[in-house]
């Protein structure tokens, strides 16, 4: 049986970079390198491992985001993954979660899937809710947040690690899974991988393609407006002392002059 | 005034904390609707009815506990077509973001998580986020549909406030997703008697430099001196020292205590996205030179295993 798995991978600024927002209020790109979000490497990964237990699989991995936004297809080619979607148009600058959560639907729905794979969360919005979406959009199961997943004769299984208790879960597909970073290490590409990824096809889609009305996407079609963006003052230096054998006893006395004792 | 529903958060009917926070603030923006789902959920009325919800809505099935998620969100949709609130509050955890993105695709409305304030503003509540692993704050509105926003746990004090609590029986019926993620088994996590991490006033947290399982006793002493929850950098848990429960940071919990202390913990950025907020930050680091000394309050440079024993003595001492 064949196995179609789509994985959503989604381009971010370098977290060690200065990070900020540009004057529209939208995350400023311009300044800071961008890269393929780590957290999407474990699906990448989990995605590859799946596919490679299948009788025969395909790994297609799309991503919704600017021109750029090829670097971190490329990376997921070079990783394994068989041929990449992306989606670009320039009405898409903006666009929040429900709009992406659409524009990601809809691609998924032309492309083809058994199973759709994501990251628990993309490493700069960190919203963590867009599988969910995804699955509610498509109307198949969500099998969330797992540090375990495998899927056998149509059914995906994982373990889902949460505050209170661990869960093992099962659905049928076709499903959305995410995965956590506590999935297995995501492999590095090999310089063989990153040569045969030039050659994979990354087909482009825009707004038209998908039958999304402009007017529903970007920052015009926005359910969320975000009204300013400040720069938190820096933390006034604190006190730094060197152990000279009462360092302790000296973090006691500052606990105590705030209270904490 | 507006209704304000409001997601209760509860183990068999004892509500947690951060929805006692959202109380408070559902009151900012009217009067709160509380939403308590599965085992229990009726005994949460008179601890809701102390912190101003006017109306509990409870329903109990057996497919809350047996599927996932899905079953919750029937419910809460339930809820919001009976009451047609001014917003839907939830806490940040990780099942209720789940639940207020369907919830939010399902009514058409915008979607804000992880605020740490929230007001009421001309145009509906106004939210506050934190971004960028806390270098920035933002405001955000939601602009179209029924503002639907998780808030953090510490975001907001807990305050008393009687209201009504009428209970009320909410008639759910679950749609045909409702099972399609069968929970199939589930192992509770073992209690440690300490507060829970992201409700915590203070959390105590050891890195790489703890070095070892048998070492965080050093840690836990300290944490039991104080009443605190125990955090873990991802160092310590790739390790295998903690659990991964206990991880504080971008990929662990997220943690806004009114004291943090970090000990043998350098400080990466992805650590600081989980802690940056806390209101005072102390750290315990044998390099001089560790990042994580930009952000503290109070900071000793040299070797835990000296400073944190002898913290933790005079801990003990003082507070008899
Ligand atoms: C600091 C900040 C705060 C924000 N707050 C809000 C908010 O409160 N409300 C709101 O509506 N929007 C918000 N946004 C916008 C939102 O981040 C984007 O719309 C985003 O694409 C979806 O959210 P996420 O990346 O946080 O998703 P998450 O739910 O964290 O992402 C989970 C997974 O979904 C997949 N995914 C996410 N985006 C894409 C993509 N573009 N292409 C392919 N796969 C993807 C990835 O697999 C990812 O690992 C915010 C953005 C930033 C930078
Ligand atoms: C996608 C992604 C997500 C991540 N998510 C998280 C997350 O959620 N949480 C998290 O913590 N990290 C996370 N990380 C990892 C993060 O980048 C760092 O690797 C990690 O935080 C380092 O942990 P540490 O500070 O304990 O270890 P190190 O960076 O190795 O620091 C150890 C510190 O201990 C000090 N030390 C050593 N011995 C002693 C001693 N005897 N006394 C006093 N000090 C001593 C050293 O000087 C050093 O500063 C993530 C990384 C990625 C890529």
């Amino acid at each position: 049986m064949s196995l179609r798995i789509v994985v959503c991978v989604k381009y971010v600024p370098d977290a060690t970079g200065d990070r900020h927002f540009a004057d529209d209020l939208t995350v400023d790109r311009d300044d800071v390198d961008g890269l393929l979000s780590e957290l999407d490497e474990y699906a990448v990964e989990q995605a590859l491992q799946i596919a490679g237990e299948a009788d025969d699989a395909e790994v297609t991995v799309l991503t919704v985001g600017p021109e750029d936004a090829r670097d971190a297809l490329r990376k997921a080619l070079s990783m394994g993954a068989d041929e990449a979607v992306h989606v670009e148009d320039d009405g898409l600058h903006g666009t929040d979660v429900l709009g992406t959560s659409l524009v990601l639907a809809k691609a998924i729905e032309k492309t083809g899937y058994d199973l759709v794979v994501c990251g628990m969360a993309s490493t700069d919005g960190t919203m963590g809710v867009l599988p969910a979406m995804l699955s509610e959009r498509l109307g198949v199961p969500q099998v969330t947040l797992l540090s375990e997943v495998s899927v056998e004769g149509g059914t995906v299984k994982g373990r889902r690690d949460g505050d209170a208790a661990s869960e093992q879960l099962e659905a049928s597909l076709p499903a959305v899974v995410s995965v956590t970073d506590q999935s297995g290490e995501a492999r590095y590409p090999s310089f063989k991988g990153i040569m045969a990824a030039k050659k994979k096809p990354v087909e482009t889609l825009d707004l038209e393609d998908l039958d999304i009305e402009a007017d529903t996407v970007g920052l015009a079609g926005s359910w969320t407006a975000v009204d300013s963006a400040a720069q938190r003052p820096a933390r006034t230096a604190g006190t730094i002392v060197k152990d000279e054998g009462d360092g302790g006893k000296q973090l006691a006395e500052f606990l105590v002059s705030q209270k904490f004792i | 005034m507006a209704e304000v529903l409001v997601y209760v958060d509860h183990v068999d009917g004892a509500v947690r904390k951060p929805t006692l926070e959202l109380l408070t603030l559902a009151r900012r923006i009217g009067e709160p609707v509380a939403v308590a789902l599965g085992a229990g959920a009726a005994d949460t009325a008179a601890t809701l009815a102390e912190h101003g919800a006017v109306k509990v809505l409870t329903a109990e099935a057996a497919e809350f506990a047996d599927y996932l998620v899905v079953p919750k969100v029937d419910a809460l949709q339930a809820a919001y077509d009976a009451v047609s609130p001014a917003a839907v509050l939830l806490p940040s955890s990780a099942e209720a973001k789940e639940i207020a993105a369907r919830l939010a695709v399902r009514i058409g409305s915008g979607l804000i998580t992880d605020a740490v304030d929230l007001e009421a503003g001309d145009g509906g509540p106004v939210a506050t986020q934190s971004a960028f692993a806390a270098a920035f704050t933002t405001k955000t509105r939601v602009s179209t549909g029924t503002p639907v926003i998780t808030v953090k746990p510490n975001s907001a004090p807990v305050e008393p406030a009687a209201a009504a609590g009428t209970v009320e029986a909410l008639s759910v019926s679950f749609g045909a997703a409702a099972t399609g993620t069968k929970v199939v088994s589930r192992t509770p996590r073992e209690s440690t008697g300490r507060p829970e991490l992201t409700e915590a006033a203070i959390v105590v947290s050891g890195g790489r430099g703890v070095n070892g399982a048998e070492n965080f006793a050093v840690i836990e002493a300290l944490a039991d001196s104080l009443g605190a929850a125990v955090g873990a950098s991802r160092a310590a848990v790739d390790a295998g020292w903690y659990p991964h429960s206990n991880q504080v940071g971008q990929t662990g919990k997220s943690v806004s205590p009114q004291l943090y202390v970090a000990s043998g913990i350098s400080g990466a950025i992805q650590h600081r996205a989980g802690m940056q907020t806390s209101k005072t930050i102390v750290a315990i680091n044998k390099d001089a030179e560790a990042p994580i000394f930009d952000l503290v309050d109070y900071g000793v440079v040299g070797d835990l295993f000296d400073v944190v024993p002898q913290l933790t003595e005079e801990v003990k001492t003082r507070k008899g």
